[in-house]
């Protein structure tokens, strides 16, 4: 059983097709990376998963998506996928709140009081996320006031704050200098034991290093999608291989 | 949770409808009762009569006279605020620094904010004194006072949109002009308030509205008698100066006095609307060059 | 471009830019010499009797009180009524509204009643509300004309501050599965919060020095009593000082230039208050 699977997925932004027949199925505990070149559809797939393309006009979609076997676009409420799938974003996004506040937020809009409660799950979100010594029990300073690479790790804290199955991250280190992305790298490949995370990622090393399978995307159609070695050494497609040995994109 | 967040959209939604429902109930109201009066004067009479004198025993309703006092003091005011705001817009944009005309545009704001009463007494008890020490023949109550005092108090409307529509300007178009050799004010003159001038007739648009609609600096500095004259030295009376004139003296509700500051009102109300709609018009025409 | 045209140009050039300097110190200068005038003739007639005393028709004895009250007591009303109005129909309009035909018809009737004379409003709130709805010539009568005319002042402000906050933050709040309303009051709204309050200070500075609509609605200009409850007629401080200002006494013109101090020292300083906020929350929200 696959944790998150599409079948034949077409989106449309307007008359503009974005995604064409799409089939997959993403393994639950693993990591699996989508790459291709600008343009490609990876990062709008990616969004289906957690329903975040209905935040932008005129999409339409056909086919289905499945998570744990229920389709999300009409056996599932919104806001619970949401909950159940977390989303880190390619610029880190915290809130302008404190550290705490950021963290809590997830637990906060599902009404949880307790405020015990909240400080403990704040506190494992952020060993989870490694940040919890680096920070020294300082959590009421602005989350503006950390690194770029600190604030990603802060988005996933809070991401995972609600404990989520999924992980969905859109080029979450492309923005961040390389001893920061490899921290990020080491968090993800931690988190594979907790979490299903689906990376979508322009850094075909990085997919390499992290990742068990690899899904290779052009023009809105999926061409190869395999364990990550065989990708990366010996490709079915030419080209994913034309790809991958930097002949375009 | 969803009925809950329904309704709260619902009572959001209600509050945004209730501008829709001023604009309907302005309209009404003005409507209504000019019909009022209507019935009584004929608009031919209202439009055409040379005297305005419903609060004498000899009646007249012709709007004639409080229109041409509205707008002489507007053109006055006009022709000092555009000059000096499209010249201070220009230097703002092309000639000062950044931190200087960020400085200096809310400081230039502050002149729209005074309380207009406050003007009027500028008007009255300071202007009007120095000026008939220059100007042979300037009566107590005249309408060029008040219409420079406005027209420095429209400033702003003029020189801080105008401003924004230089600005919007491609900094391409700049260049382009600068790199042939152009100077400043070539290059201000000669491309950038061409390619901002539907910002700039917006601004004078807006500033004409503003001025259309003063009351308390006219009611104050130009006095309260309807003439029909274009001498600026005259005293005259503004459609919104009647109207409060009406309101705080004792003429009975209902009665066909009375009415006649709905009919004033509907007039200034058809301009003022017509202007606003025009400029709301021009301004999303002009938004969209640029996107 | 002829060379011996050259030095011309230059000139001319140059010329602009003292003729700039110059219209903008026609400009400042005339507010300057207002703000000189006034303090010179009312600046020794304030003290605290004048601060603290009923309206009289003797001009020496005269004071502000009642009209302190009655503004005081006026903007409050207004604001109760005006701010959580507008505030709500700025966020619907910016966060819930599609972007339809409905929209853009609110749009315009925002922009329109922007630009209504204040007269008119006056006109309105003698119909409406003075009148039909029977409240008399009272506060809250003018409290609610007023609303209604700072109304847009706040819906624009609260919808410009919303449209500043960056769409990643709303982002973030969805992806956690955060609902529309959730988003909003968590969110936007918090980083909304400097650029609406702004809004409405500028909007309550606008509100002080209304005079036009409250003397149509039947404000009075002699109230020898401070307003007890919304229901009380009443009188503002604008209104007293063009009451002054009418009368031809040198004595009443030093009143009315004491009155204008205060107004216009309290004008000025909400500005400059609503000036720092926005430059203070510009920074914040362009991180």
């Amino acid at each position: 059983m696959y944790k998150l699977e599409t079948r034949e997925a077409n989106l449309f932004y307007g008359a503009k097709q974005a995604l064409k027949g799409i089939s997959m199925g993403i393994d639950a505990n693993a990591i699996t990376a989508f790459i291709g070149p600008s343009g490609c559809g990876k990062s709008t797939l990616l969004r289906c998963f957690n329903r975040m393309n209905d935040l932008i006009d005129n999409t339409s979609i056909t086919g289905s998506f499945l998570l744990d076997t229920e389709d999300i676009y009409r056996d599932v409420d919104v806001y619970q996928l949401r909950k159940r799938i977390g989303m880190v974003f390619q610029k880190p996004n915290p809130f302008p709140k404190s550290i705490f506040e950021n963290v809590a937020y997830g637990l906060r809009i599902n009404g949880e009081k307790n405020k015990t409660l909240i400080a403990d799950k704040v506190e494992s979100s952020l060993k989870s996320a490694a940040l919890w010594t680096e920070l020294e029990g300082n959590l009421k300073r602005s989350a503006l006031s950390l690194s770029g690479g600190q604030q990603q790790r802060l988005c996933i804290a809070r991401a995972l704050a609600t404990e989520p199955t999924v992980l969905l991250m859109d080029e979450p280190a492309s923005a961040l200098d390389p001893i920061a992305t490899a921290k990020i790298e080491e968090l993800i490949l931690e988190l594979k034991n907790k979490v299903t995370v689906v990376i979508v990622t322009h850094n075909m090393q990085q997919a390499a290093r992290i990742s068990d399978k690899t899904a290779f995307f052009y023009l809105g159609e999926l061409i190869e999608y395999d364990e990550t070695k065989k990708i990366f050494t010996n490709p079915d497609k030419e080209q994913t291989q034309n790809y991958i040995t930097g002949r375009f994109g | 949770m969803r009925a809950k967040e329904k309704m709260i959209e619902l009572v959001m939604l209600l509050c945004s409808l209730l501008t829709v429902v001023t604009t309907a109930a302005i309209i009404f109201v003005l409507v209504k009762d000019s019909i009022g009066f209507f019935r009584e004067v004929s608009i031919g009479e209202f439009l055409t009569d040379t005297q305005w004198t419903p609060l004498f025993s000899e009646k007249h309703f012709g709007i004639l006279p409080l229109l041409c006092g509205t707008l002489l003091t507007t053109f006055i005011a006009i022709l000092v605020a555009v000059p000096l705001g499209l010249i201070i817009a220009i230097y703002l944009n092309e000639y000062a620094s950044r931190k200087i005309s960020g400085t200096l545009k809310p400081v230039l704001e502050t002149l729209a904010a005074v309380p207009t009463v406050i003007y009027g007494f500028f008007a009255l008890q300071f202007v009007t004194p120095l000026l008939q020490e220059v100007i042979h023949g300037l009566a107590g109550f005249n309408a060029l006072s008040p219409g420079l005092v406005m027209g420095i108090m429209i400033i702003p409307y003029i020189s801080s949109l105008s401003e924004d529509a230089l600005r919007a300007v491609p900094q391409s178009l700049r260049e382009a002009s600068y790199g042939m050799g152009a100077t400043r004010l070539q290059t201000a003159l000669k491309v950038l308030v061409p390619a901002a001038s539907s910002g700039i007739i917006v601004s004078v648009i807006l500033a004409i509205s503003r001025a259309l609609g003063e009351t308390m600096i006219v009611a104050i500095a130009a006095g309260q008698e309807p003439k029909l004259t274009a001498d600026p030295r005259e005293s005259v009376e503004t459609i919104t100066t009647y109207i409060v004139q009406v309101s705080l003296g004792d003429v009975p509700q209902d009665s066909l006095e009375y009415n006649t500051i709905f009919a004033a009102g509907m007039t200034l109300f058809v301009f003022t609307f017509l202007l606003n709609n025009i400029s709301f018009w021009l301004r999303k025409k002009y938004q969209n060059r640029y996107e | 471009m002829k060379r011996g045209n050259s030095n011309l140009l230059t000139l001319k050039d140059s010329a602009f830019k003292y003729l700039g300097i110059t219209c903008l110190v026609i400009a400042l200068s005339v507010l300057a010499l207002l703000i000189w005038d006034i303090f010179s003739r009312g600046l020794l007639r304030l003290n605290w009797s004048f601060l603290s005393n009923l309206p009289s028709r003797h001009a020496e004895k005269a004071g502000i009180r009642t009209a302190l009250a009655g503004m005081i007591s006026l903007l409050l009303f207004t604001i109760m009524v005006a701010v959580p109005i507008g505030i709500m129909a700025g966020i619907y309009l910016e966060e819930y509204g599609r972007k339809n035909w409905f929209a853009k018809f609110v749009e315009i009737n925002i922009s329109n009643l922007a630009g209504v004379p204040s007269v008119i409003y006056g006109i309105l709130g003698l119909q409406v509300f003075v009148r039909t709805a029977e409240l008399g010539n009272s506060l809250i009568a003018g409290a609610f004309t007023l609303a209604l005319l700072i109304l847009p002042i706040i819906i624009v402000a609260t919808r410009e501050a919303i449209r500043a906050v960056p769409s990643s933050l709303r982002d973030a709040s969805y992806g956690m599965g955060a609902t529309k309303w959730q988003t909003t009051r968590r969110v936007v709204l918090p980083s909304a919060m400097g650029g609406i309050l702004t809004g409405i200070i500028l909007a309550i500075s606008r509100a002080i020095g209304e005079t036009a609509p409250l003397l149509v609605i039947g404000a009075l200009a002699y109230v020898p009593f401070i307003p007890e409850g919304p229901k009380d007629q009443f009188t503002t401080l604008p209104i007293q000082v063009f009451n002054w200002t009418t009368r031809p006494q040198a004595t009443f013109i030093v009143n009315a230039a004491a009155g204008i101090i205060i107004l216009l020292t309290v004008t000025l300083i909400l500005n400059s208050i609503a000036i720092y906020i926005r430059g203070r929350w510009y920074k914040k929200i362009s991180y």
